[in-house]
């Protein structure tokens, strides 16, 4: 019985503690051919293909699979019926060879307890003669480059014989004739009636390889279309397809002088081009896709990555900054996007989370009165809801922690203060009170710099906004220009921006 | 309502004086022997030195490291202290004939010794990144042998005024006993009043957070194992002193596994970021009960060795509980 889809996910609903991820979304993927999910950031495109595998099993919905309703709970379980996904982040063994990261856990064995290398190796060989790879199944897997691990992967996905093969951004770190092997491959497995769900940010290959496209946004299944009837434009109108509502109180206020110019700023490969200027009582949005290096630029001004290229300057000076210390001493702060990895001291208190990057202020021996007062003064400001400053800040929800977070630098006086995904994975309430916040300290006269994901948020708080895409800059929008298409056009576009005057 | 909870925070957090004051009571019923003037000056005189090496290596461990080097610094430091404060009628003088340094000369060439060997491995952990483990292995198999190459034998027959700080009273309290307690003041102050406490509490708490709130984190690092170092060697300075010699390969050995036990029963936390220094006392005045009160009970050598690493395990069984339950 040839079935006209191998896969049906119908009604798929996907909740997290206080989200709602999936909203009844639905994916019909006809065998052999390549189906393009697509998105913005946070749309459910990656959640979505969790469920399928069984890293998050869905909340409801149903999953027909070769004709039968599947429940997969583990990714093994998936594996061993034919759904294999190719994850952004690969997570081989580095130490062992890549024959056997390729059977990994099903080694074949010899007497039945000796792993029978000579056959393991044999069959390594065949199976990347029939793909056409050039690999050696003898070489350490961390020797490979990105793409040749990739190949493992989709040579692994094919000795399962499976029957659809996920495949998440798999050319974000791929250079240009790597994508064209991956191709090729990705042409031999359809002919082989694989199907590929492929999830991807890339207007123009997703034009060149796929047959279908789904389009969600904010956990909802939008459209699915043939690739031809559809165009770049049409597009981002399905992905966007939303208005920005009036959560963000924008308050118009002067903008005075450049306090920050960056000029063809470059950082290692994440960052390749990045021109911009930030005045006093700005807010410059930082929009782009994952990837786009926005988070980097940032680390760059603040020290944390290093200057590969273009010169920094604040107030007319240029800045040689190497490190936090120095940018916090040339008044610069970062409140970083990744909270608990690089922001909070989960052990320590309210109190020391707040003082720690002011400590210079309290002298010897540090006055507990004043350390004491600056917190309780920022709790207050803050509306920040502790049982008392003494409380591990692990303790506090996210929304507080962040306030705490806000509340170190604002301690520092900054002059510039970088926000990178500040109202992410926090409840509502706070989060509005953080825009109202950052609007609040523009007001003051204080530039300020928001990166996020969240393009209602950037256009709702932002002056301008600088769009990037894979470490450059393609676009810069003034306010009055500001809509959703035209900033996903510049996300997803190759062209670097060019000023009006044309200096570069 | 307020009070109750503070008591209890009280309680939690000071739990293992509970578990000092039950031992103490356990032996001296025993033994009231246990609890004479006599004795206690016996046992505190007997932990200073490895006490001031727990004050050093509880600042590592706080800092998500390690520092094994602590016994061979001792052993190398009282050796070449020895050897300074030799009197100039010391049979097989190390140093030939001559006449003994200044006492207070000889102790800061026993700290300079510290800080060099602590600055070594600090810049070598702050920088290449090798686990602290390694480094200060290395650093203990380094020093050991150095000391063994600098002085063959054990040199003894020091000076009366280089002594005073390891044998000398005031009044009725030991001079060894009174640094200790000064140092243990002096930690208290500087991990709880002073920047660089908290430096390394964010450190071993998070060392991308803090670097990121603007925190050297390399030079705090380094200054940690210095410091660290730096105890180690007036350990080094009170033993040549108590004993009245120095000999290079006994000296100090194990004492570092001693300080770490302490500081670990005193609830200085090795994933980091936890440590107080008022509990790292009462580790060092565990330990030792442990070995004064068991000698006083009889049990032998062995038997103590077992009940210690008995008390080592459930104390960092329990803490881990504790620290469990707060997340």
């Amino acid at each position: 019985m040839s079935q006209e889809y191998i896969l049906e996910m119908t009604d798929i609903v996907k909740t997290f503690p206080g989200v709602q991820a999936l909203k009844g979304v639905q994916l019909k993927v006809r065998p052999g051919t390549v189906h393009t999910l697509m998105g913005e950031n946070g749309a459910g495109k990656s959640t979505l293909m969790k469920c399928l595998i069984g890293i998050h099993p869905p909340t409801s919905g149903k999953i027909v699979f070769d004709g039968k309703e599947v429940q997969f709970k583990t990714t093994k379980e998936a594996l061993e019926s034919g759904i294999s996904m190719i994850h952004q982040e690969l997570s081989p063994v580095p130490e062992r060879s890549v024959a056997e990261n390729l059977w990994l856990g099903r080694a074949p064995l010899k007497y039945g307890v000796v792993v029978d290398h000579k056959k393991m190796r044999e069959d390594s060989i065949a199976l990347f003669e029939k793909l056409g790879l050039d690999v050696d199944p003898d070489a350490k897997m961390g020797d490979l480059t990105v793409a040749k691990m990739q190949m493992v992967e989709i040579a692994k996905a094919v000795s399962y014989n499976s029957k659809i093969v996920v495949m998440d951004e798999p050319t974000s770190s791929l250079t240009e004739s790597e994508v064209e092997h991956l191709f090729r491959i990705i042409a031999e497995l359809k002919a082989k009636n694989v199907a590929i769900i492929y999830i991807s940010h890339k207007m123009d290959e997703i034009f060149r390889i796929s047959d279908d496209i789904s389009v969600f946004r904010d956990g909802e299944f939008i459209a699915t279309d043939r690739a031809e009837n559809l165009n770049v434009d049409k597009l981002i109108q399905l992905m966007v397809g939303r208005e920005v509502t009036a959560m963000f109180p924008k308050v118009d206020c002067p903008i005075g002088d450049t306090i920050l110019k960056v000029e063809h700023l470059a950082a290692g490969r994440a960052v390749k081009d990045v021109s911009f200027e930030l005045h006093r009582g700005e807010i410059l949005g930082f929009a782009g896709l994952v990837g786009a290096g926005r988070t980097e630029t940032a680390e760059a001004i603040f020290g944390m990555r290093r200057i590969t290229g273009g010169k920094i300057y604040k107030d007319g000076v240029e800045l040689h900054i190497k490190s936090p210390e120095e940018a916090i001493a040339n008044k610069i702060g970062l409140l970083t996007e990744d909270r608990r990895g690089n922001g909070i001291f989960g052990l320590l208190s309210i109190k020391d989370n707040t003082c720690m990057a002011n400590m210079k202020a309290y002298g010897l021996p540090l006055s507990e009165k004043r350390m004491r007062e600056d917190t309780e003064e920022y709790i207050k400001k803050l509306n920040t809801k502790t049982p008392s400053i003494e409380t591990p800040i692990k303790n506090l929800s996210g929304g507080n922690q962040q306030k705490v977070l806000v509340g170190r630098w604002l301690l520092t006086n900054p002059d510039i203060l970088i926000v990178d995904e500040p109202t992410r994975g926090i409840d509502v309430g706070a989060k509005s009170e953080i825009h109202a916040l950052i609007t609040k300290l523009a007001g003051e006269g204080k530039a300020i710099i928001l990166i996020s994901s969240e393009l209602p948020e950037v256009m709702g708080m932002s002056d301008r906004i600088v769009v990037m895409h894979e470490g450059t800059m393609t676009g810069l929008v003034e306010r009055k220009d500001f809509s959703s298409e035209l900033i996903l056009k510049y996300a997803t576009s190759e062209e670097p921006y060019q000023p009006a005057g044309g200096n570069a | 309502m307020k009070k109750s909870f503070d008591l209890k925070k009280f309680l939690s957090q000071n739990s293992i004086w509970l578990v000092l004051i039950v031992m103490v009571a356990g032996v001296s019923i025993a033994r009231p022997m246990f609890l004479s003037a006599n004795n206690i000056e016996t046992l505190m005189t007997a932990e200073s030195v490895k006490g001031v090496l727990a004050f050093g290596v509880m600042w590592a461990i706080l800092s998500k490291g390690i520092d094994l080097s602590p016994g061979s610094v001792v052993a190398l430091v009282s050796v070449v202290c020895a050897s300074l404060a030799q009197d100039s009628d010391a049979v097989n003088r190390l140093l030939g004939e001559g006449e003994p340094m200044a006492a207070g000369l000889i102790v800061l060439i026993g700290i300079g010794i510290g800080i060099i060997v602590g600055f070594t491995q600090g810049a070598i952990i702050a920088y290449t990144k090798i686990p602290a483990f390694i480094a200060t292995l290395g650093g203990q198999l380094i020093c050991r042998a150095l000391s063994k190459m600098y002085s063959t034998q054990p040199v003894s027959k020091l000076t009366d005024s280089f002594r005073f700080f390891g044998k000398g009273k005031v009044g009725p309290i030991p001079v060894i006993v009174i640094v200790f307690l000064c140092l243990f003041a002096i930690n208290a102050f500087l991990m709880t009043k002073t920047r660089f406490g908290k430096n390394i509490f964010a450190i071993g708490g998070n060392e991308q957070a803090a670097r990121v709130a603007g925190i050297n984190v390399e030079k705090n690092l380094i200054m940690v194992y210095v410091w660290c170092a730096t105890m180690a060697a007036i350990g080094g300075i009170l033993l040549a002193g108590r004993t009245g010699s120095a000999d290079p390969s006994t000296y100090g050995l194990n004492y570092e596994l001693d300080g770490i036990a302490a500081a670990t029963v005193g609830g200085t936390s090795h994933s980091g970021g936890i440590c107080r220094v008022s509990g790292v006392f009462c580790g060092i005045l565990i330990m030792g009960v442990i070995n004064n009160g068991l000698v006083m009970l009889s049990v032998d050598d062995n038997m103590t060795n077992v009940i210690k690493g008995i008390i080592i395990i459930a104390a960092v069984a329990f803490d881990m509980r504790k620290n469990a339950k707060r997340a």
